[in-house]
């Protein structure tokens, strides 16, 4: 059944059970996926996948819920039937309903769709790769994580009073994790990762480049002295950091009182007036961009910190609505719908006299802590209360010498971060969650076993 | 399409597949594969949310999908589809045969699948006995109402999950089951507040095979634990960082061991080269006082099977024996590549994920010592009561939050603290866990890997590390 035969579908099954109010989201996907083992193919996957999720309001105006896999004519009466009941036990304390917006004209730009290369091409292609990262440097010795995939896939959002919205996509993903060993010395471990639209998208030369060189700048390490220190966090870094706190901007977040915003928080200053954040899921650069989200709200660029100060929410329909705002394009469609944030753009504003201009990652030549990339995001933050521990791979610079950092950890409050930005250097980088420069924060705490 | 195809021509649960599973196989080894499997699961899932004193979310899902996977040489082709037609499933075969570019002309003998072995017969009746939705409505909502025990607690939530999944596993050693799983899981989260303050708590409960078992959960002690939990931690100092001895409490302190030795001996690690412990067989690896088992046969814990994800019934694992490595983690595919001989550790989080060896049960087996005993024997260190999650590295570092901590002085625990972080690698730490108590208890979880989100335990008596850093500020 495509999209249109679906509607058409869920239309004729809600009528006969007297429902006049649904909406759907579906998604259709075909993906496939190579791994290798030393020159050798170790896994080949291919997969059909498909997913419907069908809300329906009963006569009380309450919403129940279903997701199936089954796309059969009796898969889409179970699922009305099961949303149905479930409709009993729909929320009522706060209301749902259609996105205003479900219907306004959506932007698709930058839609690349390439055609499959087919798993022999992944393949080819991911040996290759292996054995020139294996060959990059003699104390590369395995690629323990690698991956080539492609994914094609169809989204749709329609609705009982005439919405509906559908895009089709393709994406590729290349990553290269290498593990270097040298004799005495702990094996270090470093990698990379490149999007696309398509496999031909992929710049494989400069990923294997990437992991080679990361892995290599780790061999030489050594333990850090817990202290605080100042710290250079990499675009990727900085994106991160962002994206797990994202709650502060988040209107579900605010109104589930799990978020460090409050209703009133719009207008609060948060950091120096050199910071502008937006959300910008259509960005050019992103390659998942979606043109709506799970309510069909048209997806747009969206200012969340202006000179400093918070600027805007993100919204669902129903956020929107007790905050009397418009939606935002931010809903996941559920039960209890759902508001993240779509791609993450950081840049520095024009007020920007505060800063230490000096502090450029490439030529500062006092003692300064690179944070290149945080890990274990879900385990050591707490975004209801603004505190993080994070383990990370990193550098410490210090009289004119770099050395990799074994082992440690930096621990800080979100807000405490945000206020003691001393630097934002001015060279945006594109990474896999989003767009942003070097950033620099004085003053954080690093626990390492020196 | 819609569904054309007659009964005949399609798997349908509950009834006896034999014949098409056959035929299914038979294609395959026909076109040259090594050995054919095919996965086939129904499930069943509902959740509920409660917040504060409403029912926010009901989310039943269903659903069903096939897994085949072939096998030539020592690799393999994976395709999953939502198509359960005897066409659909020949097309993903033909799509895994032609992934893995098989050329020769060997054929495989196939002899037909073996008796049934049936472990559904006395689970038919799950899907009746399991709480209704409104039953599980209510006792939430009680729950989070029982959470309200002053006016600092500022967000309060209970939620309840329900996976049931029928499972039929057939592959070409002769290999046909038929499996029911049940797992139910409830859980609990406060947020507290007190001006500059706050502080979180939380505790899951998880049960497998046990459709009562969600009626029978005591509630009220539940609530005390995670409100006592989050009013201890409310206005703790962050904690100093450095090394330092640590006991972890027992239960879900499980899950240090879990993620940071654990996961090394799956063969999937051996298989990457990934852990330090490959060449490690009958080699002492950690402390004496340490014994680690790996199984899935306790009754109605989270990570228990009646059979695995490969249609092998699981077996009990001693992985540690009084610090001696003695055994690896192993499935289908590791026995192939490692030559570790498989553990009915076969598991995967449903249909669209090839199985991989993964823990079920794990856990640190008790020693002789008093929770007390460990405690008094430091002096300066840290009570690490709950842990929250962690992670392990490609190079086997791993990092843990630790939920709610206790200094230690002078052999007492003392003030709560926060912020801690428990930083090490698990070759360095095994061989310092010096004291084991007597109070083993486990805990469930979810474990993320390579072939999904796996229902997990975790568990240990209270144990002593002698030294570990500890990330703070």
């Amino acid at each position: 059944m495509n999209s249109k035969e679906i509607t058409t579908q869920i239309s004729k099954a809600a009528d006969s059970l007297n429902l006049k109010k649904w909406d759907y989201g579906a998604s259709f996907s075909n993906d496939y996926s190579v791994q290798v083992d030393k020159g050798e193919a170790k896994q080949l996957k291919a997969s059909q996948k498909q997913i419907l999720t069908i809300r329906v309001w009963n006569e009380s105006n309450l919403v129940g819920i279903t997701t199936t896999s089954d796309i059969s004519q009796s898969g889409i009466e179970k699922a009305l039937n099961q949303a149905n009941i479930a409709s009993d036990f729909g929320n009522k304390n706060e209301r749902t309903e259609f996105s205003p917006l479900a219907k306004d004209p959506i932007e698709v730009k930058y839609t690349k769709k390439r055609k499959p290369v087919g798993i022999k091409k992944l393949l080819t292609l991911l040996r290759e790769a292996e054995v020139k990262l294996l060959e990059s440097h003699e104390s590369i010795k395995s690629v323990p994580y690698n991956g080539l995939s492609e994914s094609f896939y169809e989204r749709v959002y329609a609705n009982s009073d005439g919405a509906f919205r559908s895009y089709t996509k393709s994406q590729a993903a290349l990553y290269l994790y290498a593990r270097a060993e040298e004799n005495n010395k702990k094996p270090r471990s470093s990698g990379s990762v490149k999007l696309g639209y398509g496999v031909e998208d992929i710049d494989i030369e400069s990923c294997i480049k990437d992991a080679s060189s990361k892995t290599i700048s780790h061999l030489n390490y050594s333990s850090i002295k817990t202290d605080k220190y100042l710290i250079c966090f990499s675009p990727e870094s900085f994106l991160t950091i962002i994206n797990a706190f994202s709650s502060m901007f988040n209107a579900r977040s605010i109104l589930d009182g799990v978020s460090l915003s409050n209703k009133n928080s719009i207008g609060q200053k948060l950091s120096t007036e050199a910071l502008n954040i937006y959300d910008d899921g259509l960005h050019e650069k992103n390659i998942s961009s979606s043109p709506f989200d799970g309510e069909g709200t048209p997806t747009k660029r969206l200012c969340l910190i202006n000179k400093g100060r918070l600027e805007n929410f993100i919204h669902s329909e129903s956020t929107a609505r007790i905050f009397k705002t418009i939606p935002t394009g931010h809903a996941g469609l559920g039960s209890k719908v759902s508001v993240s944030p779509d791609w993450i753009v950081v840049e520095k504003s024009d007020e920007n006299s505060d800063l230490k201009t000096s502090l450029d990652h490439s030529t500062y030549e006092g003692e300064f802590v690179y944070i290149e990339e945080l890990n274990a995001i879900h385990a050591g933050v707490r975004a209801s209360q603004g505190s993080f521990s994070l383990p990370f791979d990193g550098w410490l610079y210090k009289n004119g010498k770099k050395i990799s950092i074994e082992s440690a950890t930096v621990a800080g409050d979100i807000k405490y971060l945000l206020k003691n930005i001393v630097n934002i250097e001015t060279n945006q980088e594109v990474t896999t969650s989003g767009i942003s420069p070097h950033v620099w924060v004085d003053d954080l705490s690093i626990t390492g076993d020196a | 399409m819609l569904s054309s195809q007659t009964k005949s021509n399609e798997i349908v649960f509950g009834s006896c597949n034999k014949d098409l599973l056959e035929e299914i196989i038979f294609y395959g080894i026909g076109l040259g594969a090594d050995f054919v499997e095919i996965f086939i699961e129904n499930t069943n899932n509902s959740s509920v949310l409660a917040e504060e004193d409403f029912i926010t979310s009901v989310s039943p899902s269903f659903g069903r999908g096939a897994g085949i996977r072939i096998f030539k040489g020592k690799k393999d082709g994976f395709v999953s589809t939502n198509d359960l037609t005897k066409h659909g499933l020949m097309r993903s075969v033909s799509q895994a045969i032609e992934m893995l570019d098989i050329t020769d002309n060997k054929i495989e003998v196939f002899k037909g699948l073996n008796k049934h072995r049936d472990y559904c017969l006395s689970k038919k009746k799950w899907i009746n006995e399991v709480p209704s939705i409104h039953e599980i409505s209510e006792k939430l909502l009680v729950s989070t109402k029982s959470l309200k025990k002053n006016n600092k607690i500022i967000t309060r939530k209970g939620s309840y999950s329900r996976n049931l999944q029928e499972v039929i596993i057939a592959s070409s050693d002769g290999t046909y089951v038929s499996d029911i799983r049940l797992h139910q899981t409830v859980g609990l989260n406060v947020i507290a507040s007190d001006a500059q303050y706050r502080s979180s708590g939380s505790r899951r409960f998880g049960s497998s095979g046990m459709p009562n078992e969600f009626r029978l959960w005591d509630h009220e002690k539940a609530a005390n634990d995670v409100f006592e939990s989050s009013m201890n931690m409310l206005y703790a100092d962050y904690v100093d960082a450095g090394q330092m001895p640590v006991v972890l409490a027992n239960k879900f302190g499980g899950v240090i061991f879990h993620e940071a030795c654990g996961h090394l001996l799956e063969t999937t690690q051996i298989e990457r080269g990934t852990t330090p412990f490959e060449n490690k067989l009958n080699e002492k690896i950690a402390h004496e006082s340490v014994t680690a088992i790996d199984e899935g046969i306790s009754e109605g814990y989270f990570g228990s099977l009646s059979v695995d994800d490969e249609g092998m019934e699981p077996e009990k694992s001693v992985l540690i024996k009084d610090g001696i490595l003695k055994k690896f983690i192993s499935d289908r595919a590791g026995e192939l590549r490692t030559g570790h001989k498989r553990t009915g550790s076969g598991r995967r989080q449903n249909y669209s994920f090839a199985a991989a060896s993964r823990m079920r049960n794990t856990y640190i087996a008790k020693g002789e010592h008093s929770k007390e005993d460990l405690i008094n024997s430091i002096s300066e260190g840290l009570y690490c009561k709950s842990m929250g999650g962690g992670s392990v590295g490609a190079t086997g570092q791993f990092n843990f939050a630790v939920e709610e901590g206790y200094l230690i002085k002078n052999g007492k625990l003392t003030s709560p603290v926060k912020g801690a972080t428990l930083i090490g690698e698990a070759k360095e730490v095994m061989p310092k866990i010096s004291m084991c108590g007597n109070d083993l208890e486990l805990a469930p979880g979810f474990c993320g890997s390579i072939s999904g989100s796996v229902n997990v335990t975790v568990g240990q008596p209270h144990i002593k590390v002698d030294s570990i850093t500890v990330g703070g500020r």
